[in-house]
């Protein structure tokens, strides 16, 4: 356990030295993984992409008692309609995503022409503009519902992230990405794998720390501390708020990159979007 | 003798924290804070909130972070030491998860003494 512990924490260290000492992402990948798999022995690995409910049995039948009528499905169904209503040119997001609703495992890519990681929020909002309609915020309100509806369409599609290797600049954005979840800031000096990684399972206060495998499957998410759906961005911003740093744009490269490397670290995980949490 | 000079220029509550003190160390290494707003600042949760990752004798619903707070004193060689810990714990260990309150200043240097007087006394 230590051992791994400590490899997983080179990989945090290795990201100050020299490039040369740093793993592939696959590498990287079947450390993250296996670390999470050992230190919780008795979670299956699908088991991941409920969090801390993977963890706690009491946790976990209260969340599915709450499961039994969705919070999110209001969200669900006024994203349906959106995603059902002509623009005002007429044309409707189906337009844009031939294959749609359930397109949620494609994202994040990397965009070789754009040089630059894209996520479902930025592809919807690029498709509205298209069609003479204004962008919404990526991670609160009407785009977050209209996320739960495709996220709900797109629940058992296994995410596989492709870093393509004929392009040394979606290396860089993930290891941008890497070290932005490895980087101690705010007040408080925390960085993300401070409590998700070694800390995961223990309590704070008693709130379980979950287990940062697993954390990108289920988004967009109904907060019961929020009242509302959320998406992934949303949270990063609470995140590092929390530890009283400041948070980035949604759909900003920080974020955009911190996705990348999370949604790698996760794949082969079932998505299971939308959610409930606390 | 420090401690006393902090006493005698404490708040009523202080005087506690010194016969506390003078009973349960009055090894020459004695801590200069207030015992009784130590114990308040690491149940805050809006202060040292300690209590969210360590067990505290008498705390409610304690966090399982970081190591019980007890027996301080048989683990800290000295009150000083034992500052510097909760001033900086990346002095003693980069990896530890622990806030640095005090070279963050999450906390005053005279919250970081009474809360490290509250941290000897257990």
């Amino acid at each position: 356990m230590n051992k791994t512990l400590a490899i997983v924490m080179a990989i945090g260290l290795a990201l100050g030295a020299a490039g040369a000492l740093q793993a592939t992402p696959q590498e990287d990948q079947a450390t993250f993984q296996n670390y999470f798999i050992k230190r919780f022995p008795n979670v299956p690995k699908d088991d991941f992409i409920n969090g801390a409910y993977a963890l706690d049995p009491v946790g976990r039948e209260n969340w599915e008692a709450i499961e039994e009528f969705p919070p999110y499905e209001t969200a669900v169904s006024n994203g349906e309609k959106m995603w059902g209503t002509p623009f005002a040119n007429g044309k409707t997001y189906a337009d844009c995503f031939p294959d749609g609703p359930g397109i949620a495992a494609r994202y994040p890519h990397w965009d070789k022409e754009k040089g630059m990681v894209v996520t479902l929020t930025m592809d919807l909002n690029k498709c509205r503009e298209a069609n003479g309609e204004k962008p919404l915020k990526p991670e609160t309100g009407p785009m977050a519902e209209l996320n739960a509806y495709i996220a709900l369409e797109s629940r058992g599609q296994v995410r596989n992230v492709e870093i393509p290797e004929d392009d040394p600049r979606a290396l860089a954005a993930y290891e941008k990405g890497r070290e932005f979840y490895f980087t101690r800031r705010g007040q408080f000096n925390f960085s993300c794998v401070t409590c998700h990684g070694a800390n995961s399972g223990n309590q704070l206060r008693s709130e379980i720390l979950s287990p940062a495998f697993g954390h990108t499957t289920h988004w967009p998410v109904y907060r019961s501390k929020w009242g509302e759906i959320g998406g992934l961005h949303r949270r990063y911003k609470g995140c590092n708020e929390q530890v009283r740093a400041k948070a980035f744009e949604a759909d900003g490269e920080e974020y955009r990159n911190l996705e990348f490397f999370m949604t790698f670290m996760d794949s082969g995980l079932p998505l299971n979007g939308p959610g409930a949490r606390k | 003798m420090i401690s006393l000079g902090k006493c005698a220029t404490g708040a009523a509550v202080a005087a506690l924290g010194c016969v506390l003190l003078v009973g349960t160390s009055a090894a020459a290494d004695a801590p200069a804070g207030d015992v009784a707003a130590g114990k308040e600042i690491a149940m805050d949760r809006t202060k040292g909130n300690c209590i969210a990752c360590h067990m505290i004798p008498g705390g409610q619903s304690p966090g399982t972070i970081g190591p019980a707070l007890v027996a301080i004193q048989a683990r800290y060689p000295s009150f000083d030491k034992l500052r510097v810990q909760i001033h900086d714990p990346t002095v003693a260990n980069p990896m530890s998860a622990m806030p640095p309150f005090g070279r963050n200043r999450l906390l005053t240097e005279k919250e970081l003494d009474d809360v490290t007087a509250y941290m000897w006394s257990l």
